[in-house]
């Protein structure tokens, strides 16, 4: 039990950090995939078609390709990629990726693959008609969208963005490989030197299921509050 | 981009996909069977069985796979017990640990997959059996478990492509499936491109493999639903 302490001989305050870490690149990440999710999910519903045949192959791309493999390229090439960006605007230094940006990003693009399909679900679902109805009374497209499209989307979207929360956490354990102090990483380093893996892997375990039981929570709850005037039978 | 690299790397990582697809069918297998072993406890009134289903499938739902390995892998050689008992051989080795935490894993989400098909047959139907006579395991393998299987199979589906996904994890125990080898050379080579297009292909070839696998399925199962053929040229 001491080693779970917060003193000097226990591991309590570092848990403590990681699990902020974990936090930390989860959010991050999630925001960044909506932002992704919402602008392919546009993308993959226009009359574009070139846009919607690229956007095809990142959803499944995105969706088909390990979540670690992916990870390894953006940590491994992540620095290159910028340094060629960076070349083409005339910049010649060195830039350094880390651990953190490369990790956030990958989660990112994985996420925002599974947030596409999840937004364009939720516009095809909602009925034809009421467009159709909005339109028919004179709504602008801009009306029509934050008066229609936006509240129902909302509140169908809303179970599918819930477990892409969950795999965006989920998924953090896995940046442990590019050595960022977060749960899993911590857990590592901390069973290494205590020789006590069964534990900190348990205690690493426990915190997970902290952090998904408590957004789980969460999510049930919006879902309660944009589906309130939903009538059921 | 290195071409000479990609073609160079195409060999290694094809090796790593033979580890990959045993990886992936055997959990699976072992996965499925599981699967319907605990989405039938659910279903039964063994409370104290059904309480412990519901604690597993929450507990492997809320913790990524990687904990899940790792507390297998390493976690298990920490307890003496464990290393004299006679479950070493098998535990000591990482193949077997990823295969046992895989396994462990899709058995907990195919079980609410099955278990959603379970439910899904309806009252009728059972009924309907009962009355020409049918019961218990007859009832089962005739009427309940076609019906929930191929209700279920779409979403099984998912999972299968998750769990060829999964097995990239091994990884981080030492096995050398496809990402593994991928992140050697792309550790050696600082080139990560190269590695990755060859991989990804590849993954992305055994998806495509598998979903047509289910599909497949889905279509010889679903035969009653399907209009009947009409052919358009004269028999006769």
């Amino acid at each position: 039990m001491e080693l779970l302490g917060f003193g000097a001989n226990g591991w309590g305050d570092e848990m403590a950090r990681a699990t902020l870490m974990t936090l930390t690149v989860s959010v991050c990440a999630f925001v960044l995939a909506l932002v992704i999710g919402t602008l392919c999910a546009a993308g993959k519903l226009s009359r574009h078609k070139p846009l919607r045949i690229v956007l095809d192959i990142y959803t499944t791309l995105g969706r088909g390709i390990p979540e670690l493999l992916i990870i390894y390229l953006l940590f491994f090439g992540g620095s290159g990629a910028v340094m060629f960006l960076a070349r083409l605007f005339g910049y010649h230094g060195y830039i350094e990726i880390n651990a953190f940006t490369a990790g956030v990003v990958a989660i990112a693009l994985i996420n925002g693959a599974y947030q596409t399909e999840v937004f364009r679900g939720a516009v095809l679902a909602i009925p034809r008609g009421q467009i159709e109805a909005a339109l028919s009374i004179g709504m602008s497209d801009r009306l029509l969208f934050q008066r229609v499209l936006v509240p129902q989307v909302l509140r169908l979207a809303l179970p599918g963005l819930g477990n892409c929360w969950l795999s965006a956490l989920k998924e953090t354990a896995l940046v442990s490989v590019t050595g960022l102090v977060e749960i899993m990483r911590q857990a590592y380093v901390a069973s290494g030197s205590s020789q006590k893996p069964f534990i900190f892997y348990s205690v690493a375990a426990g915190l997970f299921l902290l952090l998904t039981s408590i957004s789980g929570f969460g999510f049930r709850r919006a879902e309660q509050w944009t589906g309130r005037g939903v009538r059921r039978a | 981009m290195d071409f000479r690299l990609m073609i160079e790397s195409i060999l290694p990582i094809l090796g790593g996909a033979r580890l990959t697809i045993l990886l992936v069918t055997l959990s699976l297998a072992m996965g499925f069977v599981l699967a319907i072993i605990t989405a039938l406890i659910r279903r039964s009134r063994l409370t104290w069985l059904v309480r412990l289903v519901r604690v597993y499938v929450f507990a492997i739902r809320g913790t990524p796979l990687l904990v899940q390995i790792f507390l297998i892998y390493y976690g298990l050689g920490q307890f003496l017990w464990v290393r004299e008992s006679f479950l070493w051989p098998v535990l000591e080795k990482p193949f077997w640990c990823a295969i046992i935490a895989l396994t462990i894993n899709t058995t907990a989400y195919g079980s609410e997959i099955i278990r959603g098909g379970l439910e899904s047959v309806s009252w009728g139907e059972i009924e309907a059996a009962k009355s020409i006579g049918m019961s218990g395991f007859l009832l089962f393998r005739r009427i309940v478990f076609p019906i929930a299987i191929r209700q279920a199979l779409p979403a099984y589906g998912n999972e299968v492509i998750l769990m060829v996904k999964a097995t990239s994890l091994a990884s981080t125990i030492t096995i050398m499936e496809m990402t593994g080898v991928a992140n050697v050379i792309m550790a050696e080579s600082y080139r990560p491109l190269e590695a990755f297009i060859i991989a990804g292909s590849f993954y992305l070839l055994i998806n495509f493999i598998m979903t047509r696998i289910i599909q497949f399925t889905e279509w010889r199962l679903s035969g009653h639903l399907r209009p009947p053929e009409l052919s358009l040229v004269a028999t006769h």
